[in-house]
């Protein structure tokens, strides 16, 4: 299901301005950059010792992150009354009791005994919105991604629940059966090559120093990237002007090994999702961060 | 109504350091929806930052500005506790006016 793939995976990207500026901060700060990065900035050293000129530039993303605005209308919307029922979000359940918000994200993935599944960020919140709140299940799928034509509820929402774990580490428990399951079918799928391409994801993310263009492609086999990873997702991605969920990027993923469409909320984007985030473990949370 | 802006506003020295993050859509007028329908301009035209009361700067924006726009001004002779305010109008007629304390660094 594409209905509007012009318009919803590839916007114009209306931050040329934002980014040519950067550009320009970034052309220009790299003179400065050996002496001035070497003591400010420690993540924009690459591990061989060069500068990383691009480090500068998504530092100053970060400070003035677009994602926070986001972080606000979900802030917004988890209080208010909405929906068929006329109320409010505060009373889900993010697995440390009903609307106990603090935490509840670095434990995600986890097993949910009220629907007897494996359960990330955004899946729960749709268990929420059609339970608690009464909306019909393929709205909230139907307009989970945001275009340029509508903004997306999941996406703020998203955005403000897991901005509540900011500064904790990533802990994953694989206490449940179920939860082990789902881990290991994550990593099943994360190395079976599959679709016209054979392509698996470690195809990409399984080396060192792999490119897409210019865009650089972490290892997640590297406690390291993987832990980068984890850390900033939900994530403002630049190129898009909006932020943008794990499961955005899981579905992005799939389209681009042209395999079928990963429906939202399935079982195989939280299987996947239970892989990384275990995987991760440790990474301490910052969303939503910041991407390309 | 808009969204609320986000103002950062610290003091460092005698200087602050004032940035704002604005929601807004920023249409160009020449894109195109899932429809394949023109979508009307809709940007911010005219923004005031004022400090302490005393306008310290006006701007004419135009749709060449960014989505979801950040800007930053300083201001001279300034210290914590001063109060910022932020005002901008669209090309609809929407204004939003937010405010800030200056906060040390």
């Amino acid at each position: 299901m594409r209905p509007d793939f012009k318009s919803s995976r590839h916007p114009r990207p209306r931050s040329l301005l934002r980014i040519r500026a950067l550009r320009a901060v970034a052309q220009r700060a790299r003179a400065a950059t050996t002496v001035a990065c070497a003591v400010a900035c420690g993540a924009a050293l690459a591990q061989d010792g060069k500068v990383d000129p691009l480090a500068v530039g998504r530092q100053l993303l970060a400070e003035d992150n677009p994602g926070e605005l986001w972080v606000q209308r979900g802030e917004k919307l988890f209080h208010a009354k909405r929906g068929p029922r006329q109320l409010s979000l505060e009373q889900c359940d993010f697995g440390l009791g009903p609307g106990k918000l603090t935490g509840a994200f670095a434990r995600l993935p986890r097993y949910f005994p009220d629907t007897g599944k494996v359960q990330d960020l955004e899946s729960r919140l749709l268990t929420c919105m059609v339970e608690l709140q009464g909306y019909a299940r393929a709205d909230i799928v139907k307009g989970a991604f945001s275009t340029l034509d509508h903004d997306s509820d999941m996406e703020a929402l998203a955005s403000f629940v897991a901005s509540r774990s900011n500064g904790m580490s990533m802990n994953v428990q694989l206490d449940h059966e179920k939860e082990r399951e789902m881990y290991k079918a994550g990593e099943y799928l994360f190395h079976r090559r599959s679709g016209p391409t054979d392509f698996a994801c470690v195809t990409c993310h399984g080396d060192e120093g792999k490119r897409i263009r210019l865009q650089e492609l972490p290892n997640m086999t590297d406690r390291k990237q993987i832990q980068a990873v984890v850390s900033g997702w939900p994530a403002y991605r630049g190129t898009q002007s909006t932020v943008r969920t794990m499961q955005h990027r899981l579905y992005d993923c799939n389209w681009q090994m042209r395999l079928p469409d990963l429906d939202f909320a399935s079982d195989m984007s939280i299987a996947l999702t239970t892989y990384l985030n275990y995987s991760g473990n440790g990474a301490v949370i910052q969303a939503p961060g910041v991407r390309r | 109504m808009a969204e609320p802006m986000k103002i950062r506003a610290t003091v460092k020295g005698d200087v602050a350091d004032i940035r704002v993050l604005i929601a807004h859509p920023m249409e160009t007028g020449q894109r195109r929806d899932a429809k394949g329908e023109l979508v009307p301009q809709h940007f911010i035209q005219s923004i005031v930052v004022t400090y302490n009361g005393k306008t310290v700067y006006t701007g004419q924006w135009s749709q060449a500005v960014s989505r979801n726009p950040v800007f930053a001004v300083r201001v001279r002779g300034a210290k914590a506790g001063d109060k910022v305010s932020v005002t901008w109008v669209d090309n609809k007629g929407d204004r939003r006016t937010d405010e800030k304390t200056v906060d040390a660094a």
